[in-house]
């Protein structure tokens, strides 16, 4: 150290230095390896949607998820109207590329839920969500959809699927939340996502969605037990949380517009 | 002492005589908050010792540079670059585990033991006893971690690394499972019978009384 460390210039240079050492470090990486990146976060949110709909093989591999979710034809939907959108019309070329939660949160491409109609606590709602659809010849087979809303801690994120009747639950499955493991964490436990397969949505009238999530477990002989759903224990307010948010997003301000023509056969 | 010996010490002595969380208590918070399951606690654990390892790898290559009145920036800025890697690399390679352990990959930044090592060890000592450091310094972290992950996830989830030990009553078997083992404080709780544990067993570790009670000297009261 023939030179002294602690000029002004040194310090300088060797901040400069660093931190053009570092940054192309840090940008060599992640430029080298977000294609990877981008394969594992479809791959994710793709295998969700199968795992929901009950598709997902324990242990598949990447080529299988991508095989079984081709036979999904993915729509974009306006909630409003309940009319399929051009995927252009909210500025992505493939409905896999939209992000309807990242669309909640520009004014632009969302609404504002005023507090007093807001059961499932997500503030903003976006004006187009995706729907992920399963035909068989021209039969409808299941359609699976996006649902979330506020629990104890987080939301949950998830999806449900149901059946060609479009009122039977077929599967529902969380992809996302934060809620206390071992209690409201157990809303990922197999055993209970299990028992919403075959529960109805809707009344006779097919308008109202009315699941209801119960504590002590679902009388077998309960004259309504198909709207029933035991409750989580130890955990009530993500129950009622998941039941709110059903019955949102089942509902008038979520999907019930469109669900309502995709069971007359008018989309 | 040959520089071999002393590089065995400086790898293993961490690990047991000189362990970063038991003796010298840091890094307790990824501790807490990454140990509810074996698989997750691995994968933290090892990006641990690969920043450890690195930073004091670079912060010992580029010592005799580093301006006294920048060096913790610099270091700083040395472990937050090579974290943000390894957050990028776990992303593209192990995306379930990275999406599990979330911001705590990030958190790393802020582990007292990876700048704690550079300033402590790496500024003053070459870039191979480094490297070394580091590594014992992550072994020593992973050690404790892997201890409380095996508990926590045995006795709170009945199961290691996800496979079913102890089947648990929610899944129809017979275990109950012990729910305060699955939230963060019950990590303080095994972290303190681990650190009770290896005190009993060196009792060199004991940490001399901060101050002792004197006598009572007036008789009150009785």
């Amino acid at each position: 150290m023939s030179k002294p460390k602690e000029t002004v210039s040194r310090t300088l240079m060797v901040a400069l230095a660093l931190c053009i050492a570092c940054s192309v470090v840090v940008s060599t990486a992640a430029v080298m390896l977000r294609p990877a990146q981008v394969v594992n976060q479809t791959l994710d949110i793709k295998s969700n949607i199968l795992a929901a709909a009950g598709m997902l093989e324990p242990g598949a591999s990447a080529n299988q998820i991508e095989e079984t979710f081709q036979q999904f034809d993915v729509r974009l939907v306006d909630l409003d109207t309940g009319e399929y959108v051009d995927p252009a019309s909210v500025g992505v070329e493939d409905p896999m590329k939209y992000d309807m939660y990242k669309a909640a949160s520009d004014p632009a491409m969302s609404t504002r839920i005023p507090p007093t109609e807001d059961p499932a606590g997500i503030k903003r709602r976006p004006n187009v969500a995706r729907v992920f659809i399963l035909n068989s010849g021209d039969q409808l087979e299941r359609v699976v959809l996006p649902i979330s809303g506020y629990g104890l801690w987080s939301t949950l994120y998830g999806f449900v699927s149901l059946e060609g009747d479009v009122n039977t639950i077929e599967g529902l499955g969380f992809y996302d939340h934060g809620e206390t493991p071992g209690l409201g964490g157990e809303v990922d436990n197999p055993r209970w996502k299990q028992q919403w397969v075959g529960k109805e949505v809707y009344g006779d009238d097919l308008t109202e969605p009315g699941i209801r999530l119960v504590k002590g477990g679902v009388d077998a002989n309960a004259a309504d037990k198909e709207h029933k759903v035991d409750a989580l224990s130890g955990a009530t307010i993500t129950s009622r949380g998941v039941e709110q948010l059903v019955n949102y997003w089942l509902g008038d301000r979520g999907f019930a517009t469109y669900l309502k023509k995709l069971r007359q056969g008018e989309v | 002492m040959s520089e071999a010996a002393s590089a065995k010490q400086v790898l293993f002595e961490p690990i047991f005589k000189n362990n970063p969380i038991a003796l010298q208590i840091l890094g307790i918070c990824s501790a807490l908050a990454v140990t509810t399951s074996m698989s997750v606690t691995l994968v933290m654990c090892l990006s641990v010792i690969a920043v450890t390892a690195c930073s004091n790898l670079a912060v010992s290559l580029v010592r005799a540079q580093i301006p006294n009145s920048i060096r913790i920036i610099v270091q700083m800025t040395i472990i937050a670059s090579l974290v943000i890697v390894v957050d990028q690399l776990l992303k593209a390679f192990a995306y379930e585990i990275s999406k599990q352990l979330s911001v705590f990959v990030g958190l790393i930044i802020t582990n007292c033991i990876v700048m704690g090592r550079a300033e402590g060890f790496a500024m003053q000592n070459g870039p191979w006893l480094s490297f070394l450091d580091g590594i014992g310094n992550g072994l020593g972290y992973s050690v404790m971690l892997i201890l409380v992950a095996f508990f926590r996830e045995l006795l709170g989830a009945g199961s290691l690394f996800g496979y079913a030990l102890m089947p648990v009553v929610n899944e129809g078997g017979w275990y109950v499972p012990n729910g305060l083992l699955l939230l963060p404080p019950s990590a303080f709780f095994i972290i303190g019978l681990a650190i009770w544990a290896l005190r009993a067993w060196k009792p060199e570790q004991v940490e001399a009384p901060e101050y002792k009670m004197s006598r009572h000297t007036t008789k009150e009261a009785f």
